[in-house]
């Protein structure tokens, strides 16, 4: 089926079988293979995406239902001379071993500050009806549909609390 | 995943008439569940009728006091509500208790009611499954139970409903609205919605064919303080083993519901009412005649701990 998505600002037009996930629009037609393919089944988040700029797994949507969305990949957040700050958050910090859960992990985490400074509770609130903080235990549990078989989760909680106190 | 064809719904009727027209017909909303299982083959729907463009995302206030959450709102979005957080913390509470953050910003509600069990059984295909192949027997009965029902299941199947969100609604008596493919709407009580199957494990949902979701509506605030307690294998992103909602009011009366425990959410009015009576009175009540397996019995005395630990908040 014919499409078109916004994809890092730019306009791309697709014709795709039904069945294609994004994930797969993004990394088999595009050619943007930043988004990593993990588990397929919403278990890993190393397909993380942001659409309209909410973060989703990429492999449990269908590319077809996104027609005309703008969809932001690790690609379109910044550049090897220009980096996202959370990007060079993640370099300084040493946020990762292997590096393949990394876009994912990038993507979740510049959202979970945004969802942060937008009021969207989390299970680690004490108080629903105030303001949630960006601590330590607000960013573990926020994280956690984002795994990391290496490990690097402390490191990962440090690159993201940086980020927060420089926008903070 | 069988090849499908695809249409965008512009409008209610539309979408339940292109679904109940059409054998193997399936609406689509946020996709979570329904493509988790269309990978593996445990849905093959032929047609998609994408609901997203449908005019159900708000979520306002009743005439009534209450809220009509319309089926598209997201879960974050139904969590983060300043009226659901202040007036309805339990609901709120059990859905930041569920899925991920990714997940939940593409579950609508209707969906994350309508989601299937997590059996693992019912997910692979190589096992016997009522549910999924009615007459092909249950693979899970004499299987790996320990996730799996203790209540409420039957001698066709022990699998449990696994969702947080539906078990804060039973708690607050929510209603949900249907549309059919003539127009017709229809209110279903949410203690109806979730059925207990019996021997057709596969009739899981009070909806006929085609019939659309289009809102769910919450009745007046309840007051007191609200809880979800929900215990699992890791302390973020699992499915339940056992969970409660509960609302407690200050002379100690209130209400109380369980998840992971049965193929609905379970809650037992005549039970909760023995709440100012402690823990092991509810739970006696609410769980009589409970049929645990070997493998899952520890969720009948940890539903009882989770509880004390709920009353013992209130206490404090």
């Amino acid at each position: 089926m014919p499409m078109m998505l916004k994809v890092n600002g730019q306009k791309r037009s697709l014709s795709l079988d039904t069945r294609t996930t994004l994930l797969d629009a993004l990394r088999e037609h595009l050619h943007l293979t930043g988004t990593k393919k993990g588990c397929d089944h919403g278990q890993c988040g190393a397909c993380t995406v942001l659409v309209n700029g909410k973060r989703i797994n990429s492999c449990l949507s269908l590319a077809i239902m996104h027609d005309g969305d703008e969809i932001t990949t690790i690609e379109g957040l910044g550049t090897p001379d220009k980096l996202h700050p959370m990007q060079a958050a993640f370099v300084k910090h040493d946020g990762y071993q292997c590096g393949y859960c990394t876009p994912g992990q990038i993507c979740s985490a510049v959202a979970v500050l945004e969802e942060i400074a937008r009021g969207v509770p989390s299970h680690v609130q004490d108080d629903l009806t105030a303001a949630p903080r960006a601590t330590n235990m607000e960013m573990r549990e926020r994280m956690s549909g984002n795994i990391c078989r290496c490990g690097a989760y402390s490191n990962i909680a440090d690159a993201m609390a940086e980020v927060a106190g420089g926008m903070g | 995943m069988k090849a499908f064809t695809y249409e965008r719904a512009k409008d209610p009727v539309a979408a339940a008439r292109a679904v109940a027209g059409r054998p193997g017909a399936k609406f689509i909303a946020g996709g979570t569940n329904l493509l988790d299982l269309m990978k593996i083959e445990v849905e093959v729907p032929t047609h998609l009728v994408d609901v997203q463009d449908l005019p159900f995302d708000k979520i306002e206030q009743t005439p009534e006091g209450g809220l009509r959450i319309g089926a598209l709102v997201t879960n974050t979005d139904l969590a983060t509500d300043e009226r659901v957080r202040r007036d309805y913390a339990v609901l709120s509470r059990s859905i930041v208790a569920g899925a991920s953050g990714q997940l939940r910003n593409k579950a609508s509600t209707a969906g994350n009611l309508l989601q299937r069990t997590r059996c693992p059984y019912f997910y692979d295909t190589n096992m016997a499954c009522n549910k999924r192949k009615p007459g092909s027997g249950c693979a899970a009965i004499g299987g790996f139970s320990r996730q799996l029902g203790v209540i409420g299941v039957s001698k066709s199947c022990i699998a449990t409903f696994p969702g947080d969100m539906a078990v804060a609604l039973r708690l607050l008596d929510a209603v949900v609205e249907t549309i059919d493919a003539k127009g017709k709407t229809r209110a279903i009580p949410i203690a109806e919605f979730h059925m207990l199957w019996g021997d057709h494990p596969e009739r899981e949902f009070a909806l006929a064919p085609g019939e659309l979701i289009t809102a769910v509506t919450l009745p007046q605030p309840l007051g007191g303080k609200h809880y979800y307690e929900k215990v699992r294998d890791r302390a973020s992103y699992a499915f339940a083993l056992v969970s409660v909602a509960a609302v407690i009011q200050p002379d100690r009366t209130g209400r109380v519901a369980f998840g992971g425990v049965a193929p609905k959410p379970w809650r037992v009015e005549a039970a909760e009412a023995l709440l100012p009576q402690g823990a092991v009175a509810v739970t006696a009540k609410a769980f009589a005649g409970a049929t645990p397996t070997k493998d899952n019995a520890f969720k009948l005395p940890l539903a009882t701990r989770a509880l004390a630990s709920v009353i013992a908040q209130a206490k404090a």
